[in-house]
């Protein structure tokens, strides 16, 4: 029977593939990779920030990831080139971050935490702070599913039918803001990006429908976050990037499936 | 020919002016579109046709002037290409069902009135040019729609198949009574059941009805045999120049 701590981190691998499957069909469809990179990176930000101001972790993370979307999102639309405009948003978030850090918590919390997740410490508050997150995630993106897809396909298409893009663009930037914000303690700040797009990637060649693509993203991100667990179990190694690795294995195991 | 009934409008801009940054690219357009009526806006490229569609949807907002829509306006819309991200596995059933869910018969039965039956299951990437022109139609049918937008439909389709596309928007025009406004980068070759033709270069140039393509041989010749009708001429004169016009020259000598 394996300890209770392992079943916990289990549930909150599973919770956060829950929300990441359906949102990381999203950032695949639109190519939005980079989107969610920068958007965890200023997750550091928020908790350096945090532990600077005495505030709650949590909030500081959805803070600061809200932030930076809503800033990219901002920008996009008035037309920067986004490559390098984001390739600088993210790193100053994250070096900025890390220099707050070392000055509000470095001597008190453990930078590695953050950066990597620590998965095997989750408790049953952050449990239910994890699944709350990512079912309200779940919940948004199920809501507006068909406008979701209508305005990813087309902008003209959803205008033509009376969906604002703008505001689906939004849904999306405060889904992603949560999943990293929940997502933080289970995978840390530079792999989050990976849990939403390394799933979706791999069910692509499995899926012939949206739908089927975002709940085969759920099933493989739950299934990558046991076999990392398992992995680290065994062999000793660090639990979040164990589930990625996992993640990337079975994303290799797709690719052999000719895609439909 | 029929008149106008001005006195009911869809949709309407009124001295509608829009740029990009410094650029203008539409200038004081005038436009009313009735119920029922097919209006072809010709242009050659980078007269704004594509500017003007995105303002009527709604996509971009006017620099100047205004956009009136009915309340209500179901707008079927059909873009010049839609390009379906390699990585979103979409069925044509499942494409035919947003934004509004649809059931199989309904996808089925507009999927057949549209000329290419029995489609539901293929993946859009997998259709043929003409196919997925067809396909966009049956999905902007679905919206019942009071206006079809056409954006280049007949765009790599050949005269004879031209011809065949104008004829069904022409039938559907009548079965369902919507509106009709199509654009196309052709000067002279327009949808004979086209009630006007707006000419457009960055403004309104000229207004007007179509000339029926006669059967005279030097049409013939031109157009090619089976076309039954569905093609016209738009023959037009401007009364001014354009600074910038100079890829738009009519050869008004095969018109006349």
């Amino acid at each position: 029977m394996p300890d209770e701590f392992l079943v916990r981190a289990l549930l909150a691998g599973c919770g956060v593939a829950l929300a990441a499957g359906p949102l990381g069909a999203f950032v695949v469809w639109r190519r939005m990779a980079y989107f969610g990179d920068a958007t965890a990176h200023a997750a550091i930000l928020g908790v350096a920030l945090a532990l600077a101001l005495d505030v709650s972790v949590i909030w500081g993370t959805l803070a600061a990831a809200l932030a930076m979307a809503l800033a990219v999102v901002e920008l996009e639309a008035r037309g920067h080139a986004m490559d390098a405009t984001l390739g600088v948003l993210a790193h100053a978030a994250l070096a900025v971050g890390l220099v707050v850090f070392s000055v509000s918590g470095g001597a008190r919390i453990d930078l590695g935490t953050f950066l990597f997740g620590d998965i095997l410490a989750v408790g049953w508050g952050d449990l239910a702070v994890i699944w709350g997150g990512a079912g309200l995630v779940a919940a948004l993106l199920v809501w507006r599913w068909q406008a979701l897809l209508t305005a990813t396909l087309s902008e003209e298409l959803a205008r033509s039918a009376g969906i604002d893009p703008r505001r689906e663009r939004l849904v999306l930037t405060l889904a992603l803001a949560l999943v990293v914000a929940v997502a933080l303690k289970v995978v840390g700040a530079l792999l989050i990006g990976a849990m939403l797009i390394i799933p979706a990637a791999a069910a692509r060649s499995l899926a012939r429908s949206p739908e089927a693509m975002a709940a085969l993203a759920v099933c493989l991100g739950g299934a990558a976050a046991a076999g990392g667990l398992a992995l680290s179990w065994f062999g000793d190694t660090p639990a979040g990037p164990s589930i990625v690795s996992a993640a990337a294995a079975l994303y290799l195991l797709s690719l052999a499936v000719p895609r439909r | 020919m029929p008149r106008l009934r001005r006195a009911v409008t869809l949709i309407a801009t009124d001295d509608m002016s829009v740029r990009y940054g410094d650029a203008p690219v539409l200038e004081h357009v005038s436009l009313a579109i009735a119920p029922g009526e097919i209006v072809t806006v010709v242009g050659p490229n980078g007269s704004g046709k594509s500017t003007l569609i995105r303002a009527l949807l709604g996509v971009l907002r006017p620099t100047a002037g205004t956009i009136r829509r009915k309340p209500g306006l179901r707008i079927g819309y059909v873009p010049q290409r839609l390009a379906v991200d390699a990585t979103l596995p979409l069925s044509v059933g499942r494409f035919l069902s947003l934004p509004e869910r649809q059931s199989r018969t309904a996808t089925a039965r507009v999927l057949e009135r549209v000329g290419v039956p029995g489609l539901q299951d293929r993946p859009m990437a997998a259709l043929s040019g003409g196919q997925f022109q067809r396909v966009l139609l049956a999905r902007a049918l679905l919206a019942a729609p009071d206006i079809l937008i056409l954006d280049e439909p007949t765009q790599g389709l050949d005269q004879p198949g031209m011809a065949e596309f104008y004829r069904l928007i022409e039938e559907l025009r009548h079965e369902i009574g919507c509106a009709v406004l199509m654009v196309s980068h052709d000067l002279h070759v327009v949808m004979s059941a086209s009630d006007r033709v707006i000419c457009l270069n960055g403004h309104i140039c000229c207004e007007g009805t179509p000339r029926l393509v006669r059967d005279a041989p030097e049409y013939r010749a031109l157009f090619g045999y089976g076309t039954g009708g569905a093609l016209a001429l738009y023959p037009h004169e401007h009364d001014h120049s354009h600074a910038h016009g100079d890829d738009h020259v009519h050869d008004h000598g095969t018109a006349h």
